[in-house]
Parts: C-alpha cells; structure tokens; sequence
C-alpha cells in the first residue's frame, strides 16, 4: 500500500507551487480531459502544497463475537463458516444450502426486513467460482448485514424470493448475468439481456467487447435478433 | 379489406351451404336438446393479451409492459426490461476507478449527480479518506440541486402523462435554470461527471453561489405556482387519489425505498437515517403522507423540493474557503476488501457494491438500482386498475430506464 501512494504532483514545496492557480492541481489530476469553467474561483489560493499525511491503517476484524453472528450461530448451528467486519460493515460466510434459512432467521429473529440488494462475484479461478452476496437492512437497528455464500459453477443456490420479494428480480439478474440458478425461484427467467441470449455477461472469462451472435452476417444460420440458432448445442443452457 | 368485396362463384355455394348446414345443424340441436340457450352477456370476461411499449411516450424511455386485460381492467403486467442494458457493471471492471465516474452519469441520466456522488463515496469508504468541509457542502448543493430537477423533470413529465400540460412548461423552465447552474460549474449540462473519489474536480466560480441564493429564494414562490395547478385541481385528484395504494409494509417487503416509501408513512431516507457528507448538521424535514396512492406521492415530492430548497440555502450560509479535494493518492489502490455505500438518490436508495483485489481497477462493481427495484412493484400496483391508470403508475414510481438496465 505504502509504495502505491505516489506523492501527488504538487508535493515538492516549491515557490512556483504556491503561485499557481488553485485549480491546476484538480485539472492534473482528473482522469479525463475537462471543459474547464471561467478561470476566475471564489476561494482563496489552496494554501501552500505539503506532504499528505500517510493514509490510515485500514483493515478487516473478525466479527466472530458479533451478536448477530452469535445468534445466527445458535438458531443454525452449522450455517456460519466465518464472519469480518470492515468499515463497519458486518459480513458473513455462510454455508450454501444454509442461504434460504439464514435469510429467514435474519428477517424474523433479528429484524432485517428489507432485502436491500443480491448479486454475486466471479472469482474464477477459485473453488467455489462464485460468490453470492445478500445485503439486508434492518429499520430497529439502522444498520446493514452481508451476507455471502460460496457457489461452485453449475450449483444451485436456495432462492429467498419467497422469504423477501424483493429479492425475486435481484435474483433474476445475478442468474442473467452469473448463470448462478436460484432452486425455488418462482419465476426464473433472463431480465436484462434477450430471452435465447448466449452467455452470461458478467463472468470474468465473457469477453467485454461481447460476443457475436453473427445475427447480421448469417440470417439463415442464426434467427434474427441474435440467439443460439435452432440445432444449437448450447441452446438447452440457456434460458 | 378482402372480406367486403361480394361473394360469388364456388365460394358464394360454399358460404350458402355453410350457413345452411349451421342453421339446420342448430335447428337440430334446438329440437333434440331441451335447454334453454342463454344469450351472451353483455359484459362477457374477454381477456386480452396487450404489449405496452417499448415505444410509449408514457414508458419514460424503453420500457415493455404485456398486460393481460379484461376490456380496460388489468389483471396483470409483466414488465420487460433490458432494452438499454449496457453493461455498465462490466464496463467499471475494465477501466480503473476514476474512470468509472462517467459511466454513473449514464446510470440514472436526468440526476447525474447523485449517481456521482454514491460512485465517490463507496471508494472514498474504501480508501477511508475524509472529504474537506468545503466540498461536502458543494456536494450537498449539487445533490440537492439534482434532486430539485430530477422531480421537475417527474412533475412535468408525469403531468403530461395524464394529461396536463401545462405544469411541464413551467417545471421545465426552473429545470432549465438549475442545468445552467451545473453548465456553469463543471461544463456539462446532463452528464455532469461532477464529482471525484476523495472531493469535486473544480470549486465555484465567481458569482455562482450569490446567483443561485436568487434562484434558490425564487423557487418556492414557483413550487406554489405548481401546486396551485395541480394539487387541488380536480381532474389532478380524480386521476391520482386512490390510485396504486401501498401500504409501507409491503413497500418493505418489495424493496421500495424514496418517495414512494415515504407517501406509504414510512419516514425513512438515508440523509437521516445513515447521514453522510454534513447532512447530519443541517435542519430539514422528512415529508410523509399515510395513503399510499399516487396523490400522496405527489405530495411527497412537492414537498421534497421545498426541502431542498432550506437545504441548499443552509449550506450556502455555512459555505467557508477552504479545499475542495481530500488527500487522496494520485493512483487509487485500494486494499483487497469490500464495501457497500449507499445515498438517498431522487428515486430512492442507490446503492454501490465494491469489490476490490488490491489493483487500481475495481475487481466488481455493483449498483443498487432504486428505479429497477421499484419497477419490480409496478405489477402489484397496477393490478384491478385500468389501462389509463398505469400511464399514472408508471409516472409515479419516477423510474429512469437507464438506471433499470444499466
């Protein structure tokens, strides 16, 4: 970390650094080239340029002694396989098959009504390849919980979209964009990409540039709109 | 066209003895079987499948509904989206942090500024740098500015959906007026990319802040005028009352955060809630109505301006010289960890999911949606109300389908 904060260009303490109008620095240092508004600032002069200050030790905790893990804990013995806390957000590992009733205990033992958002990881090359992740909101509490399982590829995942109706098109999204299926699901079908779409977009080995469905190029190979065509291997895969 | 021209030939034969056997074949039936036919009623259930865009000036955008309908009454509404899905998710991942602020223009498009904002502060928890007072308040202003024109672009847009016009006129011109304020501070009017991970790329110009006091001292008289055409007028309420009521406990339950959580008596936004950046310190209110219907949501907004309105002059008054930008490292690295963010957007809570594995590109990044969470709940409002009304519910859940498709 330490290596990687570069001191700013204005770091030396020149003379000429104090001169200079305080906008230059901003202007540096923005990633993109930008129309920059009449030269003339409300504020005084930045005051002369100085060291920053090295940057504060950040770094993750065990929550294991966490109550919510703790309870979570009792009510499902063998659900948690570890729990941290980073920038006081609590997140915990819990067991796959476990998802459904972690979700229901958190909303009716703990109060965590609101499903704020599920989507997932794709590490790749690690086992399991993914990770779901579920983040609940609790209005008593005002405080957040992550939860995450590990998913392999091709495994199911026990659907919460029974227990929290919020999570239905969440769900519907993390399987368009993972392929990760949701055991359960009352409804799950592909929402942001086509019905008949070949792949699954967020995976890290899907190209950025897409891929082609040679919709244009082969109208009698492949149906119009793109899609696997009809004698498609991969068509079953797909949605 | 081809069923008018007069029969004749083998077709003409053919039609006669079709009409013949069906009337003998009737006429055999009648007398074999003693039942009393029933003539057809009136109001027979005729179900209809119906597509409801893409192409629909009330859709906002790209929007595809397949309702299912019984004359004018809906049974059900499927809503299909993805029809400006970029990949926007996909995109963050390839390029590194600050370059992945003009993407969350791109987002929620009509409020630039607060999908900026969020974008920030999740890499700012990230890196835990702390923003100068200066440019909390200067994002505050701009937050609260986009705020105040993303409900002017809902209250002309959804007047006009049902009909009045004439509020989209004035609601456009103040609008009008609020872009020229961040045409003057960052160049852009739309796609402002206003903001940067650790503080704002430039500060005020000369006269801005005394320009927009005026404005800002000017806006509630024309919030009257607003209300003055629509709040009592009775094809407004005619409309709107009763329409699509939720309750709060089922918004909870469907994820529903903003305005239409707050119309539904639940008093919950994220500046109060979980503050960040200085709202903590400034005095304003949370409006909140008990119906639940799209009245009460226009309320709620109407109301939501006025506020934003204290809060902007609040923060000019506490405006000081000072840094615009926090001591952050010319190249962003953060540690491997994650971190979710979330701010009190127009639309509800939009939220950012970061993963990051220690590069200067970040490894995931997720957005929360309120519009596309929202949406999800359009079929449970729509559902016994008729066709016209869903060009009101549609208009009432404020969705940006930008920000549904990513």
């Amino acid at each position: 970390m330490a290596d990687e904060t570069a001191p700013p260009p204005d770091a030396a303490p020149t003379p000429d650094a104090a001169a200079a109008p305080a906008a230059e620095p901003e202007a540096a240092a923005a990633p993109a080239a930008e129309p920059q508004p009449a030269a003339v600032l409300a504020a005084e002069p930045a005051p002369a340029a100085h060291k920053p200050p090295p940057p504060k030790k950040i770094e993750a905790t065990d929550a294991g002694s966490h109550p919510w893990v703790q309870s979570m804990r009792t009510a499902l013995p063998d659900a948690v396989v570890s729990a941290k806390e980073f920038a006081k957000q609590v997140t915990v590992v819990v067991r796959r098959e476990k998802i459904a009733d972690v979700a229901r205990h958190l909303k009716d033992a703990e109060d965590f009504r609101y499903c704020v958002d599920v989507t997932a990881v794709d590490w790749r090359d690690r086992q399991p390849r993914f990770d779901v992740v579920y983040h609940f909101y609790s209005f008593s509490k005002n405080d957040r919980i992550r939860v995450k399982c590990g998913v392999a590829d091709g495994e199911e995942v026990p659907s919460i979209a029974e227990v929290f109706l919020a999570a239905n098109w969440s769900e519907r999204e993390t399987f368009d964009m993972f392929g990760i299926p949701f055991a359960g699901h009352p409804d799950l079908r592909r929402i942001l990409t086509w019905d008949g779409f070949h792949g699954h977009p967020l995976r890290k080995d899907f190209p950025v540039e897409g891929i082609d469905t040679g919709a244009a190029v082969y109208p009698e190979e492949w149906p119009e709109g793109g899609g696997p065509a009809a004698d498609d291997p991969n068509r079953k895969v797909v949605s | 066209m081809s069923d008018d021209r007069p029969i004749s030939g083998p077709e003409k034969d053919q039609a006669a003895r079709t009409a013949d056997d069906l009337k003998a074949a009737a006429l055999a039936a009648a007398e074999s079987v003693p039942v009393s036919v029933e003539p057809p009623t009136l109001f027979e259930v005729q179900e209809m499948e119906l597509n409801f865009g893409p192409q629909h000036p009330s859709t906002h955008g790209v929007l595809r509904l397949v309702i299912r309908v019984d004359g004018e009454k809906i049974l059900e509404t499927k809503p299909d989206v993805g029809y400006l899905h970029r990949g926007t998710e996909k995109l963050f991942e390839t390029e590194t942090y600050p370059m992945g602020i003009p993407h969350t223009d791109r987002l929620d498009y009509v409020a630039a500024a607060t999908n900026n904002h969020a974008f920030c502060l999740t890499i700012e928890k990230l890196l835990a740098v702390e923003i100068p007072r200066r440019a909390q308040l200067i994002r505050v202003i701009l937050d609260e500015l986009q705020r105040l024109s993303s409900h002017l672009v809902w209250l002309g847009t959804s007047g006009i959906d049902l009909g009045a016009v004439t509020p989209f006129w004035y609601a456009f011109r103040e609008r009008e007026q609020i872009l020229d304020f961040f045409e003057e501070y960052c160049g852009a009017r739309l796609t402002l990319n206003c903001m940067r991970i650790g503080g704002l790329p430039f500060d005020l110009t000369a006269g801005w802040v005394e320009r927009l006091m005026e404005f800002v001292d000017d806006l509630p008289s024309r919030i009257d005028d607003y209300e003055q055409l629509l709040t009592d007028n009775r094809i407004w309420k005619k409309r709107t009352v009763g329409i699509g009521v939720i309750s709060g406990q089922e918004c909870i339950e469907w994820g529903v955060t903003g305005p239409v959580l707050r119309a539904s008596g639940v008093e919950w936004d994220l500046r109060r809630a979980q503050p960040y950046e200085c709202y903590d310190e400034l005095d304003f209110a949370i409006p909140t109505r008990t119906n639940g219907d799209t009245y009460d949501r226009y309320v709620v907004r109407v109301q939501e301006m006025r506020q934003s309105v204290r809060i902007v002059k609040q923060c000019i008054d506490l405006l000081e010289p000072g840094d615009i930008r926090g001591k952050v490292p010319r190249v962003i690295k953060p540690i491997a960890e994650e971190v979710y963010a979330s701010i009190e957007s127009p639309k509800g809570e939009l939220g950012f999911y970061c993963v990051s594995n220690g590069t200067n590109r970040p490894y995931r990044m997720h957005v929360r949606p309120p519009s596309f969470i929202n949406l999800q709940a359009l079929p449970r409002l729509a559902k016994g109300h008729l066709v016209s009304d869903l060009v009101a519910l549609i208009g009432t859940i404020d969705i940006v389908l930008g920000e549904v498709d990513r």
